[in-house]
């Protein structure tokens, strides 16, 4: 009896520890970046692009780069869940059968652990091919095939988790498959779905090496689609590699940003998920 | 001509056979209770009157099952037609992730049903059971069948003929997971009418109700019995004492013995159904 318990604490106690230190990593990356990054944090930041010697410590800001990262997320999400949603419709088993969806999945989890730089390579090659220059549309097209599996993977999963029974259930009233999945699973996984799409675009945005070759760099805001455009993850990386103090601290003054967009992102996203998940059976 | 008429019908899953050599033909306008013990097959022979066995895996129909007239399983056979006229209950009930309302609306929706359909389909139904017989309380000052109304008109009689309008009427705008799982089976059934199918198949539709959800699910069902064909699955011997006219006792997949259920029950012909209703197996 005696040992059970033991067995029962010495469990409890290694969850206590992972957990804790989990979130103790998590809180030493935000105390860092929030110590030494908010100091450099001001309006002129937010909305203004570099100016002449920016990178030498002078005036200016980085909107450029947040205008940019959000232009190339949010490009890349639409795109990304335009051709994902279909994909993860037709993994259910209705449609492509068995075999054939599970040799799917496998696929995607891989291309899911690629390294991000293949897809910035590849993406470079597309692009070589087109005969375009590195650009906003460069840098969209890398992020989508780097979003792809993680946003079909994540819904998918939702969609699977749709009980069959409710399935047959709207089967059993006549209704096809395209109803079936459009006007059932589709409301039933719909929250779950906002959640796929926002960890897609969390690893989006925050994404450095699939847009290194593909995006370029500039100071100023993109104002076509085949312009190069700044994003944060690479205004991190160039200005913490600077030897002025000034700069490094602009760059966790970005990657600060960085963060709170995501956070914001998050926030409307549970929002959202709560406002549609009025219907969902569970 | 019974509406249901199964002959030498066998399924099976893969290998294993489910059922064996089932003939039998399942009376109008009564109610048909299936019975055995579990996993003998109860379930597969409902599934397998609307096609709901299509969406398994591996499994394999042969034999003929006709519904007036025409066998169901012929591929020139057309499934939304007969899932139509074939009504189902499924054992728990699956509310679809929408309003009360729109759950029974689905199916007239799925169904291209215009207004001069439904209007003629209440008429129609109006005839046999007009809707003054299922107000205890009177119905002064409500919705008249007219050309506008007649969504709601709809909605407001499948909601009378399941015996729910009076506990829903306030709040058919409100989420269908808000309802009791009594209520809930209810709803089902009213959904499952207003596609005004010929057959209801009901797979122990009162097994996850409580007492007395479960007696007003077996009240409506002799109600409706005049106008429907119903077909029971159920594995509670009393419940089909209780509502039952005509009696099917499966068996490890076999047929044993199918008759009217005065004579099932009174003087069983196979010592396994006698055993059954003895309680000596189960």
């Amino acid at each position: 009896m005696k040992s059970r318990k033991i067995e029962e604490a010495v469990f409890k106690l290694l969850m206590i520890a992972s957990i804790t230190t989990v979130l103790a990593v998590l809180a030493g990356i935000l105390v860092v970046i929030v110590v030494r990054g908010a100091p450099a944090l001001n309006l002129a930041m937010l909305v203004q692009t570099p100016e002449g010697g920016y990178y030498l410590g002078k005036e200016g800001g980085i909107a450029n780069a947040i205008v940019g990262s959000l232009c190339l997320a949010l490009g890349a999400s639409l795109l990304s869940f335009l051709f994902g949603l279909p994909i993860a419709f037709a993994l259910q088993k209705e449609y492509i059968g068995r075999r054939l969806a599970q040799i799917t999945r496998l696929s995607l989890d891989i291309l899911w652990g690629t390294p991000s730089i293949v897809y910035g390579a590849f993406g470079f090659i597309i692009m070589v091919y087109l005969g375009l220059r590195a650009s906003l549309l460069g840098g969209i097209i890398a992020l989508t095939l780097l979003m792809l599996p993680i946003m079909i993977r994540s819904i998918e999963e939702v969609i699977r988790m749709t009980p069959l029974e409710l399935k047959e259930t709207s089967y059993a009233m006549g209704a096809t498959r395209i109803e079936t999945t459009v006007k059932v699973v589709l409301r039933q996984a719909l929250p779950g779905m906002i959640t796929g799409v926002l960890l897609a675009f969390g690893r989006g945005i925050g994404d450095a090496a699939s847009i290194l070759f593909t995006t370029g760099y500039t100071d100023y805001i993109p104002r076509s689609l085949f312009d190069p455009v700044a994003s944060l993850p690479l205004a991190v990386f160039f200005q913490v590699a600077t030897p002025i103090p000034e700069v490094q601290q602009r760059a966790y003054a970005s990657a600060l940003i960085l963060l709170i967009i995501v956070l914001l992102i998050s926030l409307a996203s549970r929002l959202l998920s709560r406002r549609y998940s009025r219907h969902v059976l569970r | 001509m019974p509406h249901i008429s199964l002959s030498n019908l066998r399924v099976a899953y893969g290998n294993q056979k489910v059922l064996q050599n089932i003939t039998v033909d399942i009376p109008n306008n009564q109610i048909t209770a299936i019975i055995g013990p579990s996993g003998c097959g109860k379930t597969t022979l409902l599934k397998t009157l609307n096609r709901l066995v299509d969406l398994y895996d591996e499994i394999t129909v042969e034999g003929e099952v006709r519904i007036d007239g025409a066998d169901i399983y012929d591929p020139k056979a057309d499934l939304l037609t007969l899932r139509k006229k074939v009504g189902f209950l499924s054992q728990k009930p699956y509310p679809l992730p929408m309003s009360i309302h729109d759950n029974i609306t689905f199916g007239p929706r799925i169904h291209r049903m215009n207004r001069k359909e439904l209007l003629d389909q209440i008429h129609e139904l109006e005839k046999h059971i007009p809707i003054d017989s299922l107000c205890p309380n009177g119905r002064q000052g409500q919705i008249q069948p007219s050309r506008t109304h007649e969504m709601a008109y709809l909605v407001e009689y499948y909601l009378r003929l399941a015996g729910l309008w009076e506990e829903v009427r306030e709040r058919l705008h409100d989420p269908a997971t808000q309802l009791s799982i009594g209520q809930q089976q209810r709803l089902a059934l009213a959904r499952a009418l207003a596609v005004e199918p010929e057959v209801i198949l009901a797979d122990e539709p009162t097994s996850a109700l409580d007492p007395i959800s479960a007696q007003l699910i077996e009240k409506q069902f002799k109600t409706l019995k005049n106008h429907y064909t119903i077909v029971v699955v159920t594995h509670i011997l009393r419940q089909a004492r209780r509502i039952a006219d005509y009696v099917i006792f499966l068996y490890l997949g076999e047929l044993v013995e199918h008759g009217p259920a005065e004579q099932f029950f009174s003087s069983p012909r196979d010592e396994r159904t006698r055993a059954y209703i003895s309680g000596e197996i189960s």
